[in-house]
C-alpha cells in the first residue's frame, strides 16, 4: 500500500519541474499561439530527452514501459506549467493505440508528435494541425487521419483540428484503456494547472496591498484560497488510485486490496464482479477526472478574482492557466459524461437519457458552425464523417480485466537511470514534493 | 503506487470482518445518550475490548494491539461498513487517549486508558465555554492551586457526551498571563462533589451534549496531563486527532455513500459501495436487492442518537417504496444523479486520501473541512433523493441533522480555512 510517488518519481518531477522552468513555457507558449512552434518542439524534444514521450513505449520500441503512476507524476509537472501541444495524446493515448509497433520508436524519442481524436467523445484532434501522426478511432479500427478546419480554441495556445480519416492502421487496439490512459494524463495536467493558478494567487494575495494590508490577510480572500487548497488535497489521490487501477497486470499478482473472503452479507450481485475478475479502471478514472477537473476550475476561478482585473489580461501569465484548465476540463469527457459513467457502474444499469452528452454536442455543433462561419468554410462536421463511435457508453476492455490493485511496484528501475543522468545535468532545486507542500505539515491547533 | 494490503493487513481486515459479522447487534441499540442506550453501549464497547478491538493502535499493555495506521483505518472501514453502534467512549479514545499517549504519564495511562478502552469509564470533553468558542484561548473557568491539587471553578458548554459520561477533561486557567500562557489541561470526575451537569437537547432531539458548572471541584495533581501552564499545547495534539482522521475517519463516508447510491439504484450494481467493505459486499447490511428508497434507515448509525427514533420503519407506516420512486430513474440522469456521485467521489477521495496520508500526512484542518462539507452534501442529497418522503423521520433526517453540526464542532471550518491558509499557505494574519 502506497499512494504516494516513490523517491524515485519525485526526483523525475524535480527533474522535469527544472527543466521546463528553464524552458520558458510562457515565451514558449506565447509563439505557439502565434502560429511558430519551433520553440515548442524544442521543449518537446527535452520532455523527449528526459524519457516523458517514451513513458508508455514499450522498451523494444526505444521506450521506458513505465507505469501509469510514471505518466501521471510527468503529467502533473507538465500541467503545472501548461506545456503547449497534445500531451495527453502524443503521451499516452496515442502509444497505447499503436500496439503493432508503428511510429512508437519516432514517438519515444520525441522525431514526432501525435495527437488524435475519437468523436463524439473527443471530436476534435487538438494541435492536430502541427502534429506530424494523427489518428482517429473508427471504433473497432484505428485509423490515420489527417488534418481538416482548425478552430480557434478559447485556450489561444490550442487549437483543435477536424480529422479526415484515412486507411486503417490498427485493428486489435486497447481503444477504451488508450481512451482512459488520454484522461488519467488529461486530469494530471488539470491537477497540475491548478496547483499553479493556486500558488500564483497566494504570491499575489501576499505581495498586493489594499487597505494598508495585503488582501490575503482578509478573510475573504484567504477562505477562497484554503477551499482550493482543500479541493487540490482530495483530489490528488484520486488521480494516483485510477493510475494503480490502469496499471498493467502484472504476473505473480499478489492480493489486491479489495479481495478477501465475502461478506456475509455480500448479496450475488456484489460477489459478480469479483468472481468474474471485472475491473473498476473506467470508473476510478472518471472520479479523478471530475475531481480534477473541478478542482482546477475552482482553482482558476479563484486565482482571477484574487488577482482582479490585472488577471484579465493577455500579458499576465494567469490567462494561460485559467483558459487551459477551462479546455482540458471540458476535453477526453466532459464532467457530466463521467458522472454519468460513474453512475452507470454504481446503480448496474445504464443510465437511459444522455441528455447531458446531446446537450454538450449541440453546443459543439453550434461552435462549430459558428467557427467555419468565421473561417469561410463549409465543410460538415467532420465527426460524423468518421465518428462512428456511437455509442458513448465506453466499452469493458479485456485487457483492463484482470483486477484493480497493482500488485508488483514495478517501474520504479526503469526511470532511474534516466534521470540519474539528467540529474548531472540539472542540479535540484530542493523541492520535495510533487506538489507545492500543501497540505504537508503536521499538528495544527486552534488559533 | 498500489492499493494492495500486505498479508498481515489482509488477515487482521479479515479477522475484523468476520468478528464484527458475528458480533453486530441485529438491531439498533438504544440512543447512547439515554440511561438504556449509555448501558447498552457501554456492554458493546466491553465485548469489543474483550476481542482485543476497543482500540487497536494502541500498546498492548493499556489494551490495544499496537497495529499500525493502515490498520486502524480498515478497523474503521469494517466497522462502519458493518453498521456497528456508534462509540459511546469516542471522546475518550480518539481524543484523549492520544493525548495521554503523547504527554501523559505511565501511571496516567495504566490507570485511564485500560477502563476506557472497556466501557467503563466514559470520557466527556469540556473545552468550549460561554464566552470562549472559536475564540478558544478566551477560557475563563479557573484552576486554582490547592495543597495536593487544584480547584475548578467556572463553566464548560457543548459539552460532548458529558450526560452519560463519569469523567471530563478540558483545558482551566490556572495562572494570569497572556491568552495561550498559563492554562493547564485537567481531567476531572463529573460526580465530584460541587460539579453539576445541565443537558442540552440538540437540534435532532437528543441530548448529546450539556453544560458543565463547577464549584471549587478539586482535582489531584495525578491529573494533570503534561506541565501546568503548558495546557494550550497538550490541548493542541487533541484537536488534530478531533480534526482529521481519528475521530471521523473514511470508513463512515464510505457507508454512508453507499447507502446513498443503493437508495439511487434500483438494484445496485457490482460493487457499487468502494473499497475494502464493498470487495466484501459489506456496505448494505439490508442486503444487494432492495427496493430504491426502502432503506430508510440509512444515516442511522452516522447520527448514533437517530438510531432509535428511526429504524427500518418509520412511524405510520408510511408506503416506502411508492415513496421512492417518486424520485425515480429519470431523475438521475440530471442533477441529482450527479449529486449521487459527487458525494460518491467525495467518500472516495477522502478514502485515497487517508491511504496516501500514511505516507504523506494532510493537514488535519483540510482533513476538517472536507469531511464536514462531504457529510452535508451528501445528506442533502439523500433527503432530495427522497423527495416529499425526506421528511418523515428516519435514520436520514437524523444523520441529516448531524451532517448540520459537524462544520461547526471540532473548531468551525471557518477557523480550519484561517489554519490553513495561514500555516499551509503561508498567507499574512
Amino acid at each position: 500500500m502506497r499512494l504516494a510517488p516513490s523517491e524515485e518519481q519525485r526526483r523525475f518531477a524535480d527533474v522535469l519541474d527544472m527543466l521546463l522552468t528553464r524552458a520558458d513555457p510562457a515565451a514558449v507558449s506565447a509563439a505557439w499561439a502565434a502560429g511558430d512552434i519551433t520553440p515548442g518542439r524544442r521543449l518537446w524534444a527535452a520532455l523527449a530527452d528526459a524519457g516523458v514521450t517514451g513513458l508508455l513505449v514499450p522498451e523494444r520500441f526505444g521506450g521506458l514501459g513505465a507505469g501509469t503512476d510514471d505518466l501521471v507524476v510527468a503529467c502533473e509537472v507538465l500541467g503545472r506549467h501548461a506545456v503547449p501541444g497534445p500531451v495527453a495524446e502524443s503521451v499516452a493515448a496515442v502509444p497505447t493505440l499503436l500496439v503493432s509497433g508503428r511510429w512508437l520508436p519516432e514517438l519515444a524519442s520525441g522525431r514526432i508528435l501525435a495527437s488524435m481524436a475519437a468523436p463524439p467523445l473527443l471530436p476534435f484532434a487538438a494541435d492536430g494541425d502541427v502534429a506530424d501522426l494523427l489518428l482517429i478511432i473508427d471504433t473497432p479500427a484505428v485509423r490515420t487521419g489527417s488534418p481538416g478546419a482548425v478552430h480557434h480554441s478559447l485556450d489561444a495556445v490550442r487549437r483543435l483540428a477536424d480529422v479526415i480519416p484515412g486507411e486503417i492502421v490498427e485493428t486489435g487496439a486497447p481503444i477504451q484503456r488508450a481512451l482512459d490512459l488520454g484522461t488519467l494524463a488529461c486530469a494530471a495536467q488539470l491537477l497540475g494547472a491548478g496547483h499553479t493558478l493556486l500558488s500564483m494567487a497566494v504570491e499575489h494575495a501576499k505581495t498586493r496591498t489594499q487597505f494598508g494590508r495585503p488582501i490575503g490577510a482578509f478573510q475573504a480572500v484567504r477562505h477562497q484560497l484554503a477551499d482550493v487548497a482543500v479541493a487540490l488535497a482530495f483530489a490528488r489521490p484520486l488521480l494516483y488510485a485510477a493510475a494503480v487501477a490502469l496499471a498493467d497486470p502484472a504476473p505473480g499478482a499478489t492480493t489486491p486490496a479489495h479481495t478477501g473472503p465475502p461478506h456475509p452479507a455480500a448479496g450475488p450481485t456484489r460477489d459478480l464482479s469479483r468472481a468474474a475478475g471485472m475491473s473498476h479502471a473506467g470508473r476510478d478514472v472518471s472520479a479523478a477526472k471530475v475531481a480534477c477537473g473541478e478542482a482546477a476550475l475552482l482553482a482558476a476561478r479563484t486565482a482571477l478574482q484574487v488577482h482582479g482585473a490585472i488577471g484579465y489580461t493577455r500579458e499576465h501569465g494567469l490567462g494561460r492557466y485559467l483558459t487551459r484548465v477551462r479546455a482540458l476540463h471540458l476535453s477526453w469527457g466532459t464532467p457530466d459524461w463521467h458522472r454519468r459513467r460513474i453512475l452507470t457502474e454504481l446503480t448496474g444499469t445504464a443510465v437511459e437519457d444522455p441528455a447531458g452528452l446531446h446537450r454538450c454536442l449541440n453546443g459543439v455543433e453550434t461552435a462549430v458552425r459558428a467557427s467555419r462561419e468565421l473561417a469561410g468554410t463549409g465543410t460538415g462536421p467532420v465527426w460524423t464523417v468518421g465518428g462512428t463511435a456511437g455509442d458513448p457508453t465506453p466499452q469493458p476492455e479485456s485487457r483492463l480485466s484482470v483486477r484493480h490493485g497493482d500488485p508488483t511496484p514495478q517501474p520504479e528501475s526503469r526511470l532511474s537511470v534516466r534521470h540519474r543522468e539528467d540529474a548531472a545535468v540539472w542540479p535540484r532545486d530542493g523541492r520535495g514534493a510533487v506538489g507545492p507542500g500543501v497540505g504537508r505539515t503536521g499538528e495544527k491547533g486552534f488559533e | 503506487m498500489n492499493l494492495d494490503l500486505d498479508p498481515p493487513a489482509a488477515a487482521f481486515r479479515d479477522t475484523v470482518r468476520e468478528w464484527l459479522a458475528a458480533n453486530v447487534p441485529a438491531t439498533a441499540l438504544p440512543a447512547p445518550d439515554t440511561p438504556a442506550g449509555s448501558a447498552a453501549h457501554r456492554e458493546w464497547e466491553a465485548r469489543l475490548a474483550g476481542a482485543g478491538l476497543a482500540a487497536v493502535s494502541w500498546p498492548v499493555e493499556y489494551g490495544g494491539r499496537a497495529a499500525p495506521p493502515l490498520h486502524a483505518l480498515l478497523f474503521d472501514e469494517e466497522y462502519f461498513a458493518a453498521g456497528a453502534p456508534v462509540r459511546i467512549g469516542q471522546n475518550g479514545l480518539f481524543l484523549l487517549a492520544p493525548t495521554l499517549l503523547a504527554h501523559g504519564t505511565a501511571e496516567q495511562c495504566a490507570r485511564i486508558l485500560p477502563p476506557m478502552a472497556r466501557g467503563e469509564q466514559v470520557w466527556a470533553q469540556a473545552w468550549s465555554e460561554p464566552s470562549a468558542g472559536s475564540d478558544l484561548a478566551a477560557i475563563r473557568s479557573r484552576a486554582r492551586p490547592v495543597d495536593g491539587g487544584w480547584l475548578l471553578s467556572g463553566q464548560k458548554t457543548w459539552s460532548s457526551r458529558a450526560v452519560v459520561a463519569d469523567r471530563a477533561f478540558g483545558l482551566f486557567r490556572s495562572s494570569a498571563g497572556e491568552r495561550h500562557r498559563g492554562l493547564t489541561y485537567l481531567m476531572f470526575d463529573l460526580r465530584a462533589p460541587g460539579v453539576t451537569v445541565r443537558p442540552i437537547e440538540q437540534l435532532d432531539g437528543t441530548a448529546g451534549f450539556a453544560e458543565i458548572f463547577l464549584d471549587d471541584v478539586f482535582v489531584p495533581d495525578a491529573d494533570v496531563i503534561g506541565v501546568p501552564g503548558d495546557g494550550w499545547r497538550v490541548a493542541m495534539s487533541t484537536a488534530g486527532h478531533e480534526r482529521g482522521l481519528t475521530l471521523r475517519g473514511p470508513g463512515r463516508f464510505t457507508a454512508a455513500a453507499s447507502r446513498l447510491v443503493a437508495l439511487a439504484a434500483p438494484v445496485p450494481g457490482p460493487d457499487s459501495a468502494d473499497g475494502a467493505a464493498t470487495a466484501g459486499g459489506a456496505a448494505l447490511p439490508g442486503g444487494a436487492a432492495l427496493p430504491r428508497g426502502a432503506d430508510l434507515s440509512g444515516g442511522a448509525i452516522l447520527s448514533g442518537g437517530a438510531a432509535a427514533a428511526g429504524g427500518a420503519a418509520p412511524p405510520g407506516g408510511a408506503d416506502l417504496s411508492g415513496g421512492a420512486d417518486l424520485s425515480g430513474g429519470d431523475d438521475l440522469s440530471g442533477a441529482l444523479g450527479g449529486r449521487v456521485v459527487d458525494a460518491w467521489i467525495g467518500a472516495r477521495a477522502y478514502r485515497m486520501q487517508a491511504y496516501a496520508s500514511l505516507d504523506e500526512p494532510v493537514a488535519p484542518s483540510a482533513t476538517k473541512l472536507f469531511w464536514s462539507s462531504l457529510d452535508v452534501a451528501l445528506h442533502e442529497t439523500a433527503l432530495d433523493l427522497l423527495g416529499p418522503y425526506a421528511e418523515i423521520d428516519s435514520g436520514w433526517t437524523g444523520a441529516y441533522l448531524f451532517s448540520l453540526a459537524g462544520p461547526i464542532y471540532a473548531g468551525t471550518n471557518e477557523i480550519q480555512r484561517d489554519i490553513l491558509a495561514q500555516r499551509e499557505l503561508g498567507l499574512p494574519r
